[in-house]
């Protein structure tokens, strides 16, 4: 491991678990998240993507809540799972609406293939 | 001043009103002849009721063979004595006269004269003395003026009342028979009977205006006003090319005669510095005097006739040294003998002056509009162009007498010759019997200057007084002849005495005027005898005391002969013999009573106008004696001309003049008579015949074209003037629209070009390339909106990372900077 020193974050493997490494993480996701939207032709599919986006924001919120970076004594530092709790009811909420969105999209075209739906094309 | 100004009011009333009174203004011309009608009445009022009782007139010196003058003195001395009673209320003049005890000399009369100024409308002048120029409306009334008045207004009412039926064809849509339309139909027009009426009554005005002026600016607007109204009455019949021309012709001839009056109006005010005729009198009438005895504002008689001069006419110091002062600028010498001093000047004011009275007048070389005039109507002949406007030459002539030098006054008795010479014999020929009467109207004139010319200043007046009565009655008979055949031709009629009873005698009594019809030695005739012979007397003195100037005694000698032979050539041509034309005949009326009227008045008017009625001493002679300007009535001699000499007016009546004269006038007047009769009435000579023998071929043409004055004055004054305005307008639509045109043409090539260029290029191209760079922009922003979801997506996230890199950015630089 001597080699790959040099790396910007290679410091990141022998550190023991911190911030950097969850928002890492959470980056992954969002990022996959991301590449799902936008290549994914099936509606569903984006819908897919975005709980994955949602899912890397509230591993960025749970870092960033923790005891490491509040040092407040009469909290119980879980406001980082709070707020992930929350975009966790939102997302679900979302999603019901999202496929309505679908549903109504299929009833009309017949088919969720995302590219049918460019009557906004201009 | 009523009187005066009431015909105004009917012209103004008639101008805006006239179209609404009755049918075609059927009551325009009630409203017209009532406002004559009481303005003639009003100023016979004036004559009898105020003046006569307050000046009264003297004996008749004149007709009475031996003045030794007993009752004569004792009459005078009882006027003055009245006078001088009088004289708290009444204003007179005060005249103090020394004359010689000439047994044959009348006392000179008392000269009562009213003078005053009503209205200053302009005043020019320098900071001290402001009103150099005054210019005023004013009166001066002397008894001249009251029987002009007179005379005007019963002329004028004759007139309006003849008018009222002569015009009754212009009462309903009238017919005009010599105007011929493109299409070859006679020409139909609205009748115009108010309008008639209308511009006599300016007529009127203006006449009165003249007449009642009291200075010589407002004579000249008067004079004015006369010339455009004889204009407008004259081209009454605005569509007949005819008439017009006849219209500018009498205007513009009378334009001309009125650059010569303009001149003596310039050299007269220049020297006497004031255009008033009268002494300024003060609120009773009394002349103002300074305390020196001198009279204060005098007049332009008073200055140049003065009380220290005996009233002789001599040039003032102002008159000299304006002479002096423009002698060296026309070249002549600034030196003159003493006796000459100031008579160039007097002698250019007095010409200057005559001028317009030549144009008025009709007098030779401008009498040629007077017979174009009878293209008007024949009451507009009647009044206009024989009693009135023509008369207001003669009448300023006689005003202006006292300042005439009489060298002016040779001046004007040869013009006066020539004219009556001139006229007359044209009339010998003229077919037309409205012709006829025009230039013997113009001959007529002639007389009169004539004898103002010779110093005549009663005779004069008094023959143009008589002469508006009996040529008055002469034309209204030819307008109802006109009337009743239709033709203005004699060679048409013939015979109409049966037919027109009234008329035929009623104008044979005026024949019988004109040519001074009476008996020589008992000294009775009709009015024309009485002013005839006394011309003819005076031209008869004249000559024996300037033997040069004789053919000024012949001239009027031989126009009487020629007078009387035309006047009957037309009456016997019109009323005697077979008829000419027997449809025309057959056709034939006498006339309506409104128009049969007045001629019977004017008939017995010019029957005794010329008398002397026994209460009173009521004459026009002795109310023209009380008018006569002082200094007049004595001989003068001239300056320029020293032998000329000017007889005393009283001394021709003398009865080894009278005798003479009266006899030669009254053969003369009889000769004509008899050939007028041998040729026409008893045929014993056939007048075409007589035309064609020699001499008279040559002869009989040169007086049909009027001594070929018409074409000469065309050849040299119209066809000059015409041709130089062709050339004018040439140019004026060559070159000036040419220089027009061409910048027209320059500015709508440099429209074109700056429109073309500049702004379809520049300013177009300007808004085109905004328009399509926004067009364009919206066109490739367009292609982001791809309807693709998964592009959105996409947008989103760089969007979203791009934002939060530039705000931590910022926030960095913001916080290190």
């Amino acid at each position: 491991m001597p080699e790959i020193t040099h790396l910007p974050l290679a410091s990141l493997l022998t550190e023991p678990v911190g911030v950097a490494h969850y928002v890492i993480v959470g980056a992954i996701l969002f990022t996959c998240g991301v590449l799902c939207m936008a290549t994914k032709r099936n509606a569903l599919g984006v819908l897919m993507g975005i709980e994955l986006v949602l899912n890397g924001a509230n591993l960025n919120f749970i870092a960033f809540g923790s005891s490491v970076l509040r040092n407040d004594a009469n909290s119980l530092g879980l406001d980082g799972q709070l707020i992930a709790l929350f975009v966790i009811v939102l997302a679900a909420a979302e999603a019901a609406v999202a496929l309505a969105i679908v549903l109504n999209f299929y009833n009309n075209y017949n088919s969720v293939d995302v590219d049918r739906a460019e009557l906004l094309q201009g | 001043m009523i009187a005066w100004l009431l015909p105004l009011a009917s012209f103004v009333l008639i101008l805006f009103f006239g179209k609404r009174m009755g049918s075609h203004g059927r009551y325009a011309g009630h409203v017209a002849t009532g406002a004559i009608v009481t303005s003639a009445v009003l100023s016979f009022v004036a004559l009898f009721g105020s003046w006569l009782p307050n000046h009264q007139l003297p004996e008749q010196a004149h007709h009475d063979t031996d003045h030794n003058s007993h009752p004569e003195e004792n009459s005078h001395s009882d006027e003055a004595a009245d006078h001088a009673r009088a004289n708290n209320q009444l204003p007179v003049q005060q005249v103090a006269l020394a004359l010689a005890a000439d047994e044959h000399q009348a006392p000179q009369v008392e000269k009562p004269y009213y003078y005053g100024d009503w209205y200053t409308w302009a005043q020019f002048g320098t900071l001290d003395k402001p009103d150099k120029l005054k210019l005023t409306i004013g009166y001066y009334i002397d008894a001249l003026t009251v029987l002009m008045f007179c005379m005007v207004g019963l002329i004028a009412s004759c007139v309006h009342i003849y008018a009222m039926g002569y015009m009754h064809d212009e009462l309903h849509d009238f017919t005009d028979p010599e105007v011929t339309l493109s299409n070859g139909s006679k020409l139909k027009r609205p009748g115009r009977y108010y309008r008639f009426f209308q511009y006599l009554s300016l007529f009127c005005f203006s006449m009165f205006g003249v007449v009642i002026a009291g200075n010589l600016a407002m004579i000249f607007v008067f004079w004015e006003l006369v010339g455009i109204c004889s204009y407008f009455l004259i081209g009454f019949y605005i569509e007949r090319k005819s008439a017009s021309n006849a219209a500018n012709k009498a205007f513009i001839v009378n334009r001309v005669g009125d650059f010569g009056m303009l001149i003596g109006l310039m050299a007269l005010w220049c020297s006497l510095g004031t255009f008033a005729f009268g002494d300024k009198q003060d609120d009773h009438g009394a002349v103002v005097r300074t305390e020196a005895g001198q009279i204060a504002e005098p007049g332009l008689f008073s200055q140049l006739r003065s009380q220290q001069n005996d009233y002789q006419l001599r040039p003032t110091e102002s008159v000299i040294a304006e002479q002096t002062r423009i002698a060296p600028k026309l070249g002549a010498e600034s030196s003159e003998p003493a006796n000459t001093a100031g008579q160039w000047l007097l002698l250019v004011a007095g010409v200057g002056i005559f001028c317009g009275c030549v144009g008025k007048s009709a007098q030779f070389p401008l009498h040629v509009w007077l017979p174009d005039a009878m293209e008007g109507p024949t009451p507009v002949s009647a009044l206009v162009h024989s009693a009135t406007m023509v008369a207001a030459g003669v009448y300023l002539v006689g005003r202006f007498f006292p300042v005439f030098t009489p060298e002016v006054l040779l001046v004007i008795a040869y013009t006066g010759c020539i004219t009556l010479l001139l006229a007359a014999t044209i009339a010998i020929t003229a077919t037309d019997i409205k012709r006829v009467l025009a230039y013997s109207t113009v001959s007529q004139l002639g007389y009169m200057m004539l004898s103002l010319g010779l110093g005549g200043w009663v005779a004069g007046l008094f023959h143009l007084i008589t002469h508006a009565c009996f040529k008055g009655l002469l034309f209204l008979c030819s307008g109802s002849v006109i009337h009743g055949v239709h033709t203005n031709d004699m060679t048409e009629m013939g015979g109409l005495r049966k037919k027109m009873p009234v008329t035929a005698y009623t104008m044979l009594v005026g024949c019988l005027a004109i040519i001074g019809a009476g008996l020589p030695v008992v000294g009775i005739g009709l009015s024309g005898y009485y002013s005839k012979d006394a011309i003819i007397e005076l031209a008869w003195h004249y000559a024996i005391l300037n033997p040069t100037h004789s053919i000024l005694k012949w001239a009027p000698i031989i126009g009487a002969l020629i007078t009387a032979f035309y006047m009957f050539r037309l009456w016997y041509m019109t009323f005697a013999g077979q008829p000419r034309n027997q449809q025309r005949y057959d056709h034939a009326h006498e006339s309506p009573r409104v128009m049969t009227g007045p001629l019977v008045l004017l008939a017995i008017l010019a029957i005794s106008v010329g008398w002397t009625l026994p209460w009173g001493n009521l004459s026009v002679n002795g109310l023209l004696e009380q008018a006569r300007p002082d200094g007049t009535l004595e001989a003068s001699h001239g300056a320029l001309l020293a032998d000329l000499q000017i007889p005393n007016e009283h001394h021709s009546h003398a009865q080894a003049i009278k005798v003479p004269a009266g006899w030669a006038a009254f053969s003369t007047a009889a000769a004509g008579l008899l050939l007028a009769t041998i040729i026409y009435l008893w045929r014993l000579l056939n007048p075409a015949e007589i035309r064609q023998a020699f001499p008279f071929r040559q002869l009989h043409s040169l007086l049909w074209n009027k001594w070929w004055f018409d074409e000469l004055y065309w050849a040299v004054f119209v066809a000059p003037a015409m041709f130089l305005a062709r050339q004018i307008a040439r140019f004026d639509l060559g070159v000036l629209d040419w220089i027009l045109h061409s910048m027209a043409a320059l500015c709508r090539s440099g429209a074109r070009l700056v429109g073309g260029f500049f702004d379809a290029t520049v300013v177009d191209g300007t808004v085109d390339t905004f328009a399509s760079g926004t067009w364009s922009l919206g066109l490739w922003l367009r292609k982001i909106q791809t309807g693709s979801l998964r592009q959105y997506v996409v947008f989103i996230v760089v969007a979203t990372v791009l934002m939060f890199v530039v705000i931590t950015r910022v926030q960095v630089y913001v916080a290190s900077g």
